[in-house]
């Protein structure tokens, strides 16, 4: 094999690469990854291609088979409706709620784990329940326990003398209760992803600091943070995302579309693709959310160098 | 005497809790972890109690767990009066596949990633993180007509499909992030006693990767066993219901089937939390790695 092949096993220094073994040829790597490539190919590249294709289309129910093209005309639409601007708003404000008390919560708990604890394994099983039950079921039964008259939480705020909230009646009460199923369901797998980078954390740091007389707060903040960044930026944009498109908790929390101050971006998308199959519309939502999260996404990861650790 | 019972309180406390901690702060970080333990527990509690309750008592107003009448007839009800085991069945199949062909694909792709440097490497890569930021209607809606187009609506392949497609990305950097710490020293050895690069990734490497593998096929699994949306959208026809589709349906507002759905959603989620909190110790080693070697 000539000296040009770029299939090369990895840990070789970088002018001196040589094949180790003749039977890797240059195609090597790609027969392996084929399989999952044209899996996303298929259900993530080309949906995504069609999608805004899709969104320069006015294709509904009434134009399925053949829809007209008209160009950026879904856009500007969109741009001028009133509902989009309230609706992106609410979108803002529910994902950064629920990413907050997510990242802060899975934190907090993560570095009270991190400590020598009796019986802490089980303190960290009960603590992941909530990402282990299916989603749906946990949309449900937050349904019930926030029933006006019968739920559990209800009840309970009545015990210790709070009045009862109207929480499926009032739309902003239903809002409400949706992000904290959704912080419910959320803080575990920040708490996992926390767990693991602490555990990375060399413990002779902290002795260090200890030594030069560091206080508690002051480590957390010069030492775990810093050291836990490489970890949590991932988590915080795929979290973000996540919270982003959560159409589940939502859809089921306030029982369909009922009313628009209860609605995200998301299920004001799924709301016009399939109850009014206003296809066209729809997938130019759905553009403009990809816009937004690839931004975010992006901008998000640079700022904290995240991609970095891609080699 | 006294000094004994002093030193073995220390080195009690010594060999369980953080050697600086006052009892006082001790005692305080239980007191959290528990509470919030409580809050995490509530919910499945809560569920288990609306299951025990008979027909005639769904709506009790007070907080507790096993009522004084409990009863299993919401159990039995489950079981035998609604399609219960049918959705299980549809559900099993559907989620089976999923992991499998999930664990297969990305097990072979992190190895690439792992083990090889090709033109196209960082570009691929970061295309699997990429995908994670498509929101999910965005591909639903297109997704959705092309299976109107192939036929595929009410059928299962129609399903599987698009579940390998969400479950693969987040597996591929998984698997990527496990191989990377297995000494690379193993394949050479192998190379040397003439085993082909396939031979060596299927009997040397793989192996080794079996925390890897659970995890994977448990997060292929899971997502597709609790994967609502998709599959009310592409699924109709009542014999072809999945497990949640068929769940969803049965929860109207409240009424008295309320009992037999909280009785169905423990059957089907109390499997599912065992299975993953007996993988999860491989969890926390499986995501950081992804993570932090990147």
């Amino acid at each position: 094999m000539s000296g040009n092949n770029s299939a090369t096993m990895a840990p070789l220094p970088k002018k001196k690469r040589y094949n180790k073994n003749l039977a890797v040829s240059r195609w090597t790597p790609y027969r392996y990854i084929l399989p999952a490539f044209i899996v996303m190919a298929l259900m993530v590249f080309y949906p995504l291609g069609y999608g805004i294709y899709l969104s320069m289309t006015d294709m509904s129910l009434a134009t399925f088979k053949n829809p007209n093209f008209i160009g950026l005309g879904n856009y500007v639409k969109l741009f001028q409706e009133a509902a989009f601007l309230r609706t992106f708003g609410r979108t803002i404000v529910w994902t950064i709620v629920n990413v907050f008390f997510h990242v802060t919560i899975g934190l907090f708990l993560a570095v009270l784990l991190n400590r020598k604890l009796l019986g802490k394994g089980i303190l960290r099983v009960l603590l992941i329940i909530p990402w282990a039950v299916p989603q749906y079921i946990v949309a449900l039964t937050w349904r019930g326990m926030l029933n006006n008259q019968f739920g559990a939480i209800n009840i309970f705020l009545q015990k210790i003398g709070f009045s009862a909230v109207p929480w499926l009646t009032n739309p902003s009460w239903t809002f409400v209760g949706a992000i904290l199923t959704n912080i419910w369901l959320g803080f575990p797998f920040m708490m996992m992803i926390s767990l693991g980078g602490l555990q990375s954390i060399d413990k002779e740091f902290y002795e260090a600091a200890e030594i030069d007389g560091a206080s508690g707060i002051q480590q957390f903040r010069n030492i775990t943070l810093p050291l836990l960044k490489p970890v949590l930026a991932p988590a915080i944009v795929l979290g973000t995302v996540w919270t982003f498109n959560m159409l589940n908790v939502i859809l089921i929390i306030a029982g369909g579309f009922g009313n628009e101050k209860t609605q995200i971006l998301v299920t004001e998308v799924y709301r016009l693709a399939f109850n009014f199959y206003r296809y066209g519309y729809a997938a130019a939502y759905s553009v403009v959310i990809f816009l937004i999260l690839l931004i975010f996404g992006m901008t998000f990861m640079k700022r904290t160098q995240g991609l970095e650790e891609v080699r | 005497m006294e000094n004994n019972q002093v030193r073995f309180r220390d080195s009690f406390k010594n060999r369980h809790f953080e050697r600086n901690d006052s009892w006082l702060k001790i005692i305080l970080i239980y007191l959290l972890l528990l509470i919030m333990c409580v809050v995490t527990v509530y919910p499945m509690l809560n569920i288990l109690s609306v299951a025990l309750r008979p027909a005639d008592n769904l709506f009790q107003m007070n907080l507790q767990i096993v009522p004084d009448n409990y009863t299993l007839e919401n159990f039995r009800r489950a079981i035998f009066e609604i399609d219960l085991l049918l959705w299980i069945r549809n559900s099993l199949i559907i989620s089976i596949l999923t992991a499998v062909i999930a664990v297969c694909f990305s097990a072979s792709a992190g190895y690439a990633f792992s083990r090889y440097r090709f033109a196209g490497r960082k570009t691929g890569m970061m295309m699997f993180l990429v995908t994670q930021m498509f929101p999910g209607p965005m591909l639903l809606l297109p997704m959705y007509i092309l299976l109107v187009k192939l036929g595929l609506v009410n059928q299962f392949l129609g399903l599987l499909v698009p579940y390998t497609a969400t479950a693969v990305p987040f597996s591929v950097w998984m698997m990527k992030g496990y191989f990377d710490t297995i000494p690379k020293s193993l394949e050479e050895s192998a190379y040397i006693d003439g085993a082909s690069p396939f031979m060596t990734f299927y009997r040397i490497i793989l192996p080794l990767a079996k925390p890897a593998l659970a995890i994977t096929f448990l997060f292929g699994f899971m997502s597709a066993w609790s994967e609502y949306i998709v599959a009310k959208v592409i699924l109709t026809k009542p014999e072809v219901l999945t497990l949640p589709v068929g769940l969803v349906s049965m929860q109207g507002q409240f009424n008295t089937q309320w009992g037999v759905y909280s009785a169905a959603a423990l059957i089907t989620s109390i499997p599912v939390v065992i299975l993953f909190i007996s993988l999860s110790r491989y969890l926390v080693g499986g995501l950081t790695l992804g993570g932090v070697k990147g």
